[in-house]
């Protein structure tokens, strides 16, 4: 089945009700997807499905045929986003930081900073408590 | 994944004709849509179903619009197709409110509104909503469209009107009498939470009351309505919600404080009419 990963075309043959999470981790070798609950709650999973965040632990591989999915190894290494992470110490355990960068990633610079704080409602740490998380967002937007 | 997907099978219609054959020629088969409560049970290893009809490519039935006064929600329409829709906005802005507090952001991208009432949970953010603007459910078949208000679609827990060989296709609202739209839902947190009570009203001339996690279905308060419509005081409509509704103790709350939340929100929607 194609479709496009990380901005290159790529046909992946895995069956259409496998998680995607599951297709990017294993058939893909791209294991920077991580899976936290598994039910949609904690946001480790998120890719970005035609541009907007979704949780990949909730979508089955054959409804993403034709389109485009990002992962965290999509994003370009000299992103801010990136740098700031590192500089703030915006990680810990590292298991959320994907999430939250793909999600951090999509809202682009077009949201108030209160938005920020909405978007990434669906984003859990249990590591950082969040400052770190928002002020490495609000660096990489300035 | 607990449930083993190689053997399932997800057929993918290329228009609504063709999903509506499918659906007539295998009962068996079970829509899907955006995934977001059918694959917590795959990862959870209690998926009913081995073969899927993929609703999601279907984009004639996302379709957000008024026509002759009545505004139409798709079934397919996600509920941030719906936050963002400036028909909403305007005529139901209580329902763009509620498409906001579902789930995250990752979850408003994929769950539709059509999933929502088709899986008919009594916690269901958009139904108090869709109770209050007395929306009417399109039902399609290959033997065509049938109409059913969503009163009389949600038959009990969980369970709905839907037959065999139908789709949700779209919601259809009628306007609304004038009057102020309330909406709240109250969780354990502010944003990410499944509602202990969820409250919806129209304060106006006609007062209209709906609430959810408060009875096994979301409920019209009707006779809270019939008081509050009388000229009845806030203590004797307060008297008919508690008669009308009838919470549970879960893991989520305890009646006592889902009777006393309720109560609270009724009391802050009307308390200035």
């Amino acid at each position: 089945m194609r479709f496009h990963l990380n901005g290159r075309e790529v046909d992946v043959q895995a069956p259409a009700m496998k998680r995607l999470l599951d297709v990017l981790r294993e058939d893909c070798g791209l294991t920077g997807t991580k899976e936290g609950c598994g039910e949609g709650e904690c946001g480790s999973c998120t890719v970005l499905l035609e541009g907007e965040p979704v949780c990949s632990c909730l979508v089955p591989f054959g409804q993403v045929a034709g389109a485009r999915v990002m992962t965290v190894e999509g994003i370009p290494a000299d992103h801010p986003l990136l740098r700031h992470f590192v500089e703030q110490g915006a990680t810990q355990c590292g298991a959320c930081t994907p999430g939250f960068l793909l999600t951090a990633y999509a809202l682009g610079s077009r949201a108030a900073a209160e938005e920020v704080r909405a978007a990434l409602a669906g984003n859990l740490c249990r590591c950082t408590g969040y400052q770190a998380i928002y002020r490495s967002i609000k660096k990489a937007r300035a | 994944m607990r449930t083993a997907a190689s053997d399932l099978e997800l057929v993918r219609p290329a228009s609504l004709a063709e999903a509506l054959q499918a659906l007539a020629g295998d009962p068996a088969l079970r829509p899907i849509a955006g995934a977001t409560d059918l694959f917590v049970d795959a990862n959870a290893g209690v998926l009913r179903g081995r073969r899927f009809l993929d609703l999601w490519p279907l984009r004639e039935l996302a379709r957000i619009e008024v026509k002759e006064d009545v505004l139409s929600v798709g079934a397919l329409a996600t509920f941030a197709n719906i936050a963002r829709a400036e028909a909403v906005r305007q005529r139901l802005p209580i329902l763009a409110e509620a498409a906001r507090q579902v789930g995250s952001l990752q979850i408003q991208n994929r769950a539709t509104i059509g999933g929502n009432v088709a899986t008919a949970s009594p916690a269901a953010d958009s139904l108090p909503v869709l109770l209050v603007a007395e929306a009417v459910v399109v039902l399609q078949s290959t033997g065509g469209q049938r109409r059913l208000p969503l009163t009389d679609f949600i038959t009990g827990y969980r369970r709905t009107a839907l037959a065999a060989g139908e789709l949700i296709a779209a919601f259809e609202i009628p306007p609304l009498p004038d009057g102020a739209q309330r909406f709240r839902k109250v969780g354990a947190r502010a944003a990410q939470a499944i509602s202990k009570v969820v409250l919806a009203a129209l304060v106006g001339p006609v007062a209209r009351l709906a609430a959810g996690s408060v009875a096994p279905v979301p409920l019209r308060l009707s006779r809270t309505e019939a008081v509050l419509a009388s000229g009845g005081s806030l203590a004797e409509a307060s008297q008919a919600l508690q008669e009308e509704i009838s919470p549970i103790d879960d893991l989520r709350s305890t009646a006592a404080y889902r009777r006393r939340v309720a109560q609270n929100l009724l009391e802050s929607f009307f308390a200035g009419r």
